[in-house]
């Protein structure tokens, strides 16, 4: 690191950071950007809860409280939890493969500034006039009455994201199928690698159904077509279909790579090898596959018939099988380990037991004629809170503190993160499980609020009790971090002491180049097998040799920044005469910048043989 | 990709070898590009034909375009050549899901 982390003034760092085409250095943007949404969420869904705490509540209205509702989910989903994973994709998969960076550096910056520009659109929404108000899900007869612009401000963020999101996929597919290191075989990834692969790959195929159906909903609310519209002819129940064949796969997009989060932290901790890790690769492969089957069993209650029920209920089933494999696999690798209780270790095993609650409710669900007891309950919202909080943000959260000293060079306060751990665990429990038993009940979700004397009141207290209780967690988190980098002690390349992927080979945080040689890859968990050989690090594969690396570009910004603006134009074509020129000139500013990158020749540049030694040189005087 | 060896060291039996290869894709190209000229005719002239009804020519053609479709892949892109797994392999995940997807409309919302 010593010549590249100079102080630099403010401005030199943010231009670092808008031109940048790091992995590293995206994977950060995605992790502030993502941090920053999931805060948002959290006030929202904090919203929520204060509003359901007691009966006949009126701390918000019953319009507002929809606008709250459908942009907890959308940007939990949307902006948070997906870029969260994306950065953690960015930040440790290439360096798990051996890579020094994606294929498509440029391509990757690209993808998060729409991701950026797409999200802070449809958070404008707030201040111009209402937020979206017809959930997630944004069903098309639903969200085709919903008046002002909200509606339109989901469909043109959503797609800017949605595009940013796919590029990413595509990215991490080329990169692991063309950039791994010498010897390292399919069969020798790890395994976040390998979900990183599958979840691309969902992404691949999901993401255009929902580029496809959001084209369809702006032109029927924006340009007077009428794919969604029944009286016209169009058909509403097309909404549904394409919405949940992305909208399941996104569900597997999100718990994949945080199964693999924790395929990666078991067994560190429990120093064993992953058991099973053929099994462990080919679940993931089948979840994936399987995960393109099932999505009818979100509309059971649509009205299909019973042969459609019938098989999507038993093809919704039989996913329980290959993630059951995966459940026993992480018992198997924890048992007889030698565990040390780390806090991700505590997410990791907290993980299991909190998932696998909501993978049976979730077979529960999948049970057709039961569902239409169950289907709009507070159930569905317990069993997919059970599974998105228990697993993916738990995958973070453990992820996060596992995965901060690669990033950042130093680690996280153990107790501090320790009584994040036991109070988010304690407030998720507390908020969720008992919101079984209120859809059980009978406790409609996506309701402002409810009658006092129908029994729902002492649940939704001791729900909203839990809220807090994350809230708090989450305070304590930002303290922790606040903290570390104030502190700002510096750690060695494998912090833990156990580390088995390449990842740790290398200084934390890892040089811009990555590997100054490409190591050689020798089996699964290369690392640990040289420190069993009493290696200190890895063989290198090559001589040391001239690095090519990509040049910084600040096109991606402005070529996201282009669509941004045209967006506007868009949405209010109709209201303004400034409408449609602002929609030509964002369109002109995006090609022209496409324009620009492809007119200019950009060979990168090269970082020479004798800097590298150098570079080594100078870390032996210091350390 | 890494150890992929694509020549025996032999610069004598590689030409011979490649030249024969080469020749014998050459034809394989021409063939099959008449053959797509020939049924892109046959495919105009089974919509232009007053015998066949709607319920025939439209499934013929797209048999048509789906052997042309695979002509293209193969013989003019070599997607049977090393190297080309990746690729073929999410191709047909993709055909997969569309034709799941298609089948679905099919059956379920506007039957
Ligand atoms: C064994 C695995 C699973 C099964 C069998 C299953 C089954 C189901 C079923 C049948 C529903 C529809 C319930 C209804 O609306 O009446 C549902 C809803 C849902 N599931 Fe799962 N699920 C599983 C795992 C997951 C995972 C891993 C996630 C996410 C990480 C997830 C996220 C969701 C979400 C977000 C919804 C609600 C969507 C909405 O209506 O807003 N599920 N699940
Ligand atoms: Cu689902």
């Amino acid at each position: 690191m010593s010549t590249y982390a100079q102080k630099r003034g403010f401005g030199a760092t943010l231009w670092d950071y808008l031109t940048t085409v790091d992995h590293k250095k995206i994977a950060i943007l995605y992790f502030i950007a993502g941090g920053f949404f999931f805060v948002l969420g959290g006030i929202e869904a904090m919203i929520i809860r204060i509003q359901l705490a007691i009966p006949n509540n009126d701390f918000v209205s019953a319009g507002f409280y929809n606008e709250i509702l459908t942009m907890h989910g959308t940007t939990m989903i949307f902006l948070a939890a997906m870029p969260l994973l994306f950065g953690f994709m960015n930040a440790i998969m290439p360096l798990q493969i051996g890579a020094r960076d994606v294929a498509f550096p440029f391509v990757n910056a690209l993808g998060f500034w729409l991701f950026f520009f797409g999200g802070t659109f449809l958070n404008l929404s707030w201040f111009l006039g209402g937020a979206p108000d017809a959930g997630w899900t944004s069903y098309a007869s639903l969200s085709l009455a919903s008046e002002g612009h909200g509606i339109d401000f989901y469909v043109l963020g959503l797609q800017i994201s949605g595009f940013g999101t796919l590029m990413g996929g595509i990215n991490f597919l080329v990169t692991i199928i063309n950039m791994r290191a010498p010897g390292m075989t399919y069969m020798r990834m790890p395994l976040f690698t390998w979900t990183t692969f599958v979840a691309s790959s969902l992404i691949l195929f999901a993401f255009p159904p929902l580029t496809v159906s959001i084209f369809m909903l702006m032109f029927d609310r924006l340009f007077g077509s009428n794919f969604f519209v029944t009286a016209a002819g169009g058909n509403t129940i097309i909404w549904e279909h394409f919405f949940w064949i992305f909208g399941h796969p996104e569900v597997y997009i999100l718990i994949l790579p945080a199964f693999g989060i924790f395929s990666e932290i078991i067994p560190v901790f429990a120093r064993k090898r992953l058991f099973g890790y053929s099994s462990m690769v080919f679940a993931t492969v089948l979840i994936g596959f399987l995960g393109f089957m099932v999505w009818a069993h979100h509309m059971f209650t649509v009205g299909l018939g019973p042969i459609a029920n019938a098989i999507f209920a038993v093809a919704t089933m039989a996913i329980a099988v290959p993630t059951g494999i995966k459940i026993f696999n992480w018992l198997f690798t924890a048992w007889g380990g030698s565990v040390s209780f780390t806090t991700p270790m505590h997410y990791a095993l907290a993980f299991i037991p909190s998932f696998l609650m909501g993978g049976v409710t979730g077979v529960m669900l999948a049970v057709a004629a039961a569902d239409y007891q169950y289907h709009d309950t507070y159930f569905v919202v317990a069993h997919f809170h059970y599974v998105i909080v228990g697993g993916v943000v738990f995958a973070v959260l453990g992820g996060l503190q596992f995965y901060w000293p690669k990033m950042f060079g130093t680690m996280l306060n153990e107790t501090l993160g320790k009584i994040t751990f036991w109070l988010f665990f304690a407030g998720f429990h507390l908020t969720f499980f008992i919101q079984h038993f209120l859809g059980l009940w009978g406790m409609p979700r996506r309701i402002y609020t409810f009658l006092p004397g129908q029994g729902y009141e002492l649940s939704n207290l001791v729900s909203t009790i839990g809220a807090l209780l994350m809230a708090v967690a989450t305070v304590v988190l930002v303290i922790n971090i606040i903290i570390t980098v104030k502190k700002n002690e510096r750690i060695g390349n494998d912090p833990w002491g156990d580390g088995r992927t390449l990842e740790w080979a290398i200084p934390s945080p890892a040089p811009f180049y990555n590997f100054k040689q490409l190591p050689l890859v020798r089996g699964l968990d290369p690392y640990w097998i040289e420190k069993m050989e009493g290696k200190k690090g890895m063989t290198p594969a090559e001589p040391l040799g001239d690095i090519h690396m990509p040049n910084s570009s600040i096109i991606p910004f402005i070529m996201s920044f282009g669509l941004f603006v045209s967006a506007f134009g868009v949405m209010y074509r109709l209201d303004y005469a400034w409408g449609l020129p602002v929609l030509i000139i964002g369109l002109v500013i995006t090609f022209g910048s496409m324009l620009a990158r492809s007119l200019k020749d950009d060979h990168g540049f090269h970082i020479h043989k004798e800097d590298l030694i150098d570079d080594d040189n100078e870390k032996g005087v210091k350390a | 990709m890494v150890n992929t060896q694509t020549n025996s060291g032999n610069p004598e039996t590689d030409l011979k070898y490649r030249r024969k290869k080469n020749a014998e894709e050459m034809r394989h190209q021409v063939i099959s590009f008449a053959l797509m000229i020939v049924f892109t005719l046959i495919a105009f002239l089974a919509v232009g034909y007053e015998g066949f009804s709607a319920w025939f020519a439209v499934p013929f053609i797209l048999v048509l375009a789906v052997v042309q479709v695979g002509f293209q892949l193969y013989y003019f892109m070599h997607m049977s050549h090393k190297g080309h797994e990746a690729p073929a392999l999410f191709m047909y995940s993709g055909v997969l899901v569309a034709f799941l997807t298609i089948i679905c409309f099919l059956t379920i919302i506007w039957w």
